[in-house]
């Protein structure tokens, strides 16, 4: 090894190699995660597209408009709207109290709210079941009175809240915790009231976490698969939400309508990727000072 | 407005924060809350303001008891440590948030708001700046955005959380400057937290000394650093020396020497410290009177008006800190490692 250079002319390549890899490593780690991310990424939205266009373009419109498909899509956009709603209201209070209040069984709060996130989304559908189901424990009473909840939309739009609960909690505990409640004090001292303060100074410091996480919400609302299989009963045009159907479609053999379909959900995904890229720079953006506030010229005070 | 504070206790937890806290803010006066970080100021202040609330004890505005009015009704104004500002506002917003949140029926009208806004921008000296966002403002610039927005609301008392804390040596110096100005102009009961002993005697009329939850001393800057009530205040107050010794019958024994003690004059052999200003020692070269201690130059640093010298006692008292006037420095022509003898001139005793 004779790769001593001059120190004079190449002293700031040495500082990068000293904190660097050698460039087969770097090129081997980078070709890993590249065909990694082909393997599971690239190359099964690309057949998702293809199997979809596979008869052809008059083929891939008949299967989404089809009556079934678009009962479902119609499904899908009425649980989402009621879902997303619920948990941004589920979200934000949850997050307010934890982070601007201090009370006992705060962390016990903190945990169950990751809880969807820990269980199978096939047992958060069985728990509805056993709780609303025809032998569940409210079953007997809700079928007395001729409330249907399993099988039927209200049970779709509880599984569907359940699952997708954690997302605006999350995304706005850190960054609320980060900001304290210091500018809410002042508000307050300032003689502003509890609403007013929450919506002059809460909401607009955490708008654009709270944009990401009801978009994350709304995408796994409208994509949540396991936990409303449980519940919905499959029933064609009524309880059939977009994955739903595309799984039917799939278990007929009718492989290019199912796969149109999913290009719908697939689309929907990356728009969902879009927005959130788009929000992610708005969110920098705002929270991006333009000069060392410090560095600024000060006014002499005379 | 006077403030009275009677008997606030605070516990959090464990920690005593408060511990039977009572102080009296005549209207008008500028008062200093001053003490080491956790001797309870700073929760002291945020119990005046209705921030946190008090185990025990009660707040009076005026004769009035605040103990139970919500924050929103107290009328304060409050400047945060780390100022609070409204991030998302302008400069103008952050000022005119306090009016424009007044129930409609009390809310000046949009015109109202931006004179009054604009002519307390002018009294911080930020009118060209209203436009900006706090993120685009210096530290002291930001701080007097807090402070006009405080006072926005016209508020009975100003109450000021560390306002110089977060701010650089010189800013600090002239803001202080500044808001000993303002505080003449718009002469509002104002309570700062400092725990900073100059910040304090420079700026305040009245220093509350606090310690562990507790007041050690209230009085004016003088009486304060002239005659300090506690240890704790002698040692918090400038820089003092203390030789450890033994209290007798009005007199203290100090190693070889002895001083008078008159107040002691019931103590029988009891262990005591004098406190001894860094300025209140003679220095000579050769030993004299009733109370001279030997010690030997370990450092010394000779620049400006006064030269600071660090001193070791030969008795083994340890090493203690003296500051003499340039001129007097001079005439004894001292050098490290020289043999020099030190008195004393002004001795407060304080039993152990």
């Amino acid at each position: 090894m004779t790769s001593i250079a001059l120190p004079t002319t190449t002293a700031p390549r040495a500082v990068t190699r000293a904190t660097g890899e050698s460039r087969l490593v770097r090129w081997t780690l980078i070709a890993m995660a590249l065909a990694f991310l082909a393997l599971t990424l690239v190359l099964p939205l690309a057949l998702v597209f293809a199997q979809a266009l596979s008869k052809g373009l008059p083929a891939y419109w008949e299967a989404i408009k089809e009556p079934d498909a678009l009962s479902a899509a119609k499904l899908t956009l009425l649980i989402a709207s009621i879902a997303v709603p619920l948990n941004l209201a589920f979200g934000v209070a949850a997050a307010w109290c934890i982070t601007k209040f201090d009370f006992p069984g705060k962390h016990v709060l903190i945990t169950l709210i990751d809880l969807p996130f820990a269980v199978s989304p096939v047992i958060s559908g069985m728990i509805f079941v056993l709780l609303f189901g025809a032998h569940g424990w409210f079953g007997p009473w809700l079928l007395a009175h001729d409330i249907k909840i399993i099988f039927a939309v209200p049970g779709i739009v509880l599984a569907t809240t359940f699952v997708t609960a954690p997302f605006v909690a999350r995304e706005l505990i850190p960054l609320m915790q980060e900001q304290g409640c210091e500018e809410e004090e002042a508000a307050i001292v300032l003689g502003a009231g509890g609403w007013q303060t929450f919506f002059r100074i809460t909401l607009p410091n955490i708008k654009w976490g709270l944009l990401y996480g009801l978009i994350l919400c709304n995408a796994r609302a409208m994509g949540e698969f396991g936990a409303v299989s449980v519940v919905s009963g499959h029933i064609r045009g009524e309880t059939n939400t977009l994955p739903l159907h595309v799984e039917i479609l799939y278990n007929e053999y009718a492989f290019a309508a199912s796969f149109a379909v999913a290009s719908v959900l697939t689309l929907l995904a990356l728009v969902t990727l879009a927005l959130k890229s788009l929000v992610e720079w708005q969110q920098r953006r705002s929270s991006y000072h333009p000069a060392d506030p410090e560095a600024l010229p000060e006014r002499i005070v005379a | 407005m006077s403030i009275e504070v009677r008997n606030l206790r605070k516990v959090f937890g464990d920690f005593v924060a408060l511990d039977d806290v009572s102080l009296d803010v005549p209207g008008g006066e500028l008062v200093a809350l001053l003490g080491p970080s956790g001797s309870g100021k700073t929760t002291l202040l945020r119990i005046i303001a209705g921030l946190e609330p008090a185990d025990r004890g009660s707040i009076h505005f005026h004769g009035e008891d605040a103990t139970d009015q919500p924050v929103r009704e107290r009328q304060v104004g409050f400047v945060f440590q780390h100022y609070a500002l409204f991030r998302h506002m302008s400069v103008f917003e952050n000022v005119a948030f306090g009016l424009r949140v007044r129930p409609r029926r009390v809310r000046p009208s949009a015109a109202e708001i931006r004179e009054s806004v604009m002519s307390l921008l002018k009294l911080v000296q930020l009118d060209m700046l209203a436009d900006r966002r706090p993120s685009e403002l210096s530290g002291g610039q930001r701080q007097r955005v807090a402070l006009a927005r405080a006072l926005a609301v016209k508020p009975k008392v100003l109450l000021l959380d560390e306002p110089f804390g977060a701010l650089d040596a010189k800013v600090r110096k002239e803001l202080r400057r500044w808001l000993r100005r303002l505080h003449e102009e718009v002469h509002v009961t104002s309570v700062f937290v400092t725990h900073d002993q100059e910040e304090a005697l420079e700026v305040s009329d009245r220093v509350v000394i606090m310690n562990e939850g507790k007041v050690e001393q209230s009085g004016t800057p003088e009486e304060v650093y002239e005659q300090p009530a506690t240890p704790f205040v002698y040692g918090f107050l400038g820089d003092v020396n203390l030789f450890h010794g033994r209290i007798n019958e009005g007199r203290v024994k100090i190693g070889e020497g002895e001083l008078e003690a008159p107040e002691w004059a019931d103590a029988r052999d009891q262990a005591g410290i004098a406190y001894v200003r860094t300025y209140d020692v003679e220095l000579r070269r050769v030993r004299s009177g009733a109370f001279s201690l030997e010690a030997v130059v370990r450092q010394v640093r000779a620049f400006g008006a006064v030269v600071r010298l660090e001193l070791d006692l030969v008795d083994g008292g340890g090493t203690i800190e003296a500051h003499i006037p340039r001129g007097r420095f001079d005439g004894l022509a001292l050098g490290r490692g020289q043999t020099v003898y030190v008195s004393p001139t002004n001795v407060r005793v304080f039993a152990q």
